[in-house]
């Protein structure tokens, strides 16, 4: 059964990316699972510098969710690349990083970083991290700031390169289409959506930084919407994500559009989620007489519902 | 390398309305655990609560050759996870994760081990009680409860060997007050030539106030911190602590991975 995925340059050996800011920096989780059975690792986002991030309580739960303001907390570009890539490197993870910057310049120069090291196979431009004022939000929430950033990173790389979009936005498909015409090969969404627990017995929010992103399967149906808006509105492959749990629930967004697919909060309830997801897969695959996964990508059947659902 | 078990409840021993000790059958967690490590627990089946909960391994169950069977929890129903685990019944399934984080540092003889545990914080105490009983190190239970009837495991402790000092906040049992003073007047008391090292577990403020009383008398001090705790496994950030660092300055760590026993002087206590 052929699971593997083009994205650019990049072959991705099945459409399963772990989700930055969901799995570290990939090597906390590489003596518990084979790194190398994983399409992709979408390691922390990094900035050029280290960083502290918020003070604790940084989560808290929602119904079938979280919510989640870590502050991007990270090691830096540098520390990255000396500390971390020989192990990902040895391991032979397909190694995704999330570029942070709080200028187009910060991105410019960190994705530089990166494509001089040996191994890293694709770069995903964080422009959508709803947790820090001058996280690259005010990137991801304007048109021509998420063309500006894209297209100044292209002239500095090679390397597959795709901006991760946020969903706290009115139109996402015309955030994809900025992107595509600013070069991107690819756009993965959604990051989390802005959102506020209050306790109410101290009158006091739930974590440090007032507001979070919320993940989990809660969203996971507005995900699907936002992917399937995408695929109609561009010709680049798009990574979908936003409550995967299950096979079903990646088969549903690849169905949607997606040519890969990230998981994220699932993995911190499960860490052993990968090789279940890939069992499910192809057991789908087999029932539906698949042979290959790209087969699937976006073959929504829409007519035979529009026919009536606007009556 | 921590394994995801789905563990059959072997018992659920209620202790009061609010606390209980969930036995669970996990030989390869049992026989991996060291003491201070904890497991990750999915106590809901569904995505509601959606996230696994720490838990301190409290005891290791052996079988009668002494084989590792399975591990213990000490629970407190506080929210709708631990008030899964608080109903569980024998027979039953739960997913645990683990052994995962850093341990105590077990001593050696001539030292002398002082525990101290404030409510749940009893949680991590069982089993380092037991390590510390097999090497014979002098082993001290400093243990403080709201009240007499939140005091658990006296008994389990008694017949290990380990002296026990009580106090409860309303003097039902003990001295009345904070265990932080009985505490602090041995270590006042106590030669500064012998080796005594000092364990905690509980609420913010007595750890830190037991990481102030070791420092003050210049003791070795380990705390095992309790964060909310997304993954376990170093994935999240969310479980942090602030880390004084040489600058003055803080470094938040993972308490998953560098904790959850941290060094209490290293801590920047608020």
């Amino acid at each position: 059964m052929d699971f593997s995925v083009h994205i650019g340059s990049l072959t991705l050996k099945n459409p399963l990316i772990a989700a930055s800011g969901c799995f570290g920096y990939g090597v906390e989780y590489a003596d518990t699972i084979d790194l190398s059975t994983l399409g992709g690792v979408a390691v922390k986002g990094l900035f050029l510098s280290e960083r502290e991030g918020h003070a604790a309580p940084r989560i808290v739960e929602t119904p079938a969710g979280m919510l989640n303001a870590i502050g991007l907390q990270g090691i830096g570009v540098r520390r990255f690349v000396d500390e971390h890539m020989p192990e990902l490197r040895a391991r032979r993870a397909t190694v995704i990083v999330n570029v942070c910057g709080t200028t187009i310049d910060e991105y410019v120069e960190v994705s530089r970083i990166l494509s001089d090291t040996e191994g890293v196979g694709a770069i995903e431009l964080n422009i959508s991290c709803p947790n820090i004022k001058e996280g690259g939000i005010q990137f991801g929430c304007s048109l021509t700031g998420t063309f500006d950033v894209v297209n100044a990173v292209r002239h500095v790389t090679t390397l597959p390169l795709f901006p991760k979009l946020t969903p706290n936005v009115t139109d996402v498909a015309s955030f994809a289409r900025a992107a595509e015409d600013a070069g991107a090969d690819a756009v993965s969404l959604v990051n989390t959506f802005l959102a506020m627990v209050i306790d109410v017995e101290t009158r006091r929010p739930s974590i440090s930084n007032v507001v979070g992103g919320l993940s989990g399967p809660a969203i996971r149906p507005i995900a699907v919407r936002m992917v399937h808006e995408c695929r109609q509105a561009v010709k680049i492959p798009i990574i979908g994500m936003g409550g995967i749990a299950e096979a079903r629930d990646a088969l549903e967004f690849i169905i949607a559009g997606a040519s890969a697919v990230q998981v994220g909060t699932a993995n911190f309830v499960d860490p052993f989620i990968w090789a279940k997801l890939l069992d499910g897969m192809t057991d789908y695959m087999r029932r539906h007489g698949l042979s290959s996964i790209g087969d699937l990508v976006g073959t929504l059947d829409a007519a035979a519902r529009e026919a009536g659902s606007h009556a | 390398m921590p394994v995801d078990v789905s563990a059959e409840v072997i018992a659920n021993t209620p202790l009061s309305g609010h606390y209980n000790v969930l036995a669970l059958a996990a030989p390869a967690i049992a026989a991996a655990a060291a003491p201070g490590q904890f497991v990750m627990v999915k106590a809901s089946r569904g995505h509601d609560p959606l996230l696994r909960r720490p838990f301190s391994v409290f005891e290791v169950l052996r079988d009668r050759r002494g084989l590792p069977l399975g591990i213990s929890l000490l629970n407190k129903r506080v929210g709708p996870s631990t008030s899964r685990v608080y109903s569980a019944k024998a027979g039953e399934t739960i997913a645990c994760l683990g052994p995962l984080g850093r341990p105590f540092t077990v001593v050696e003889p001539p030292a002398d081990a002082w525990m101290v545990a404030g409510g749940v914080g009893l949680a991590p105490f069982a089993a380092l009680a037991e390590a510390l009983r097999a090497r014979e190190v002098r082993t001290t239970l400093f243990y403080g409860a709201r009240r007499s009837e939140e005091l658990f495991y006296l008994d389990f402790f008694r017949n290990l060997g380990v002296a026990l000092e009580i106090t409860t906040e309303d003097g039902s049992a003990g001295e009345q007050g904070r265990i932080v003073r009985p505490l602090e007047r041995r270590l006042a008391a106590r030669d500064p030539d012998d080796e005594v090292m000092v364990y905690a577990c509980g609420p913010e403020g007595m750890l830190a106030a037991t990481a102030r009383a070791a420092r003050t008398y210049d003791r070795p001090c380990e705390v095992s911190v309790e964060r909310i705790m997304g993954c376990g496994m170093g994935g999240c950030y969310s479980c942090v602590v602030p880390m004084r660092t040489r600058s003055g300055g803080v470094h938040h760590v993972r308490s998953c991975l560098a904790g959850p026993v941290l060094r209490g002087d290293d801590i920047s206590w608020e």
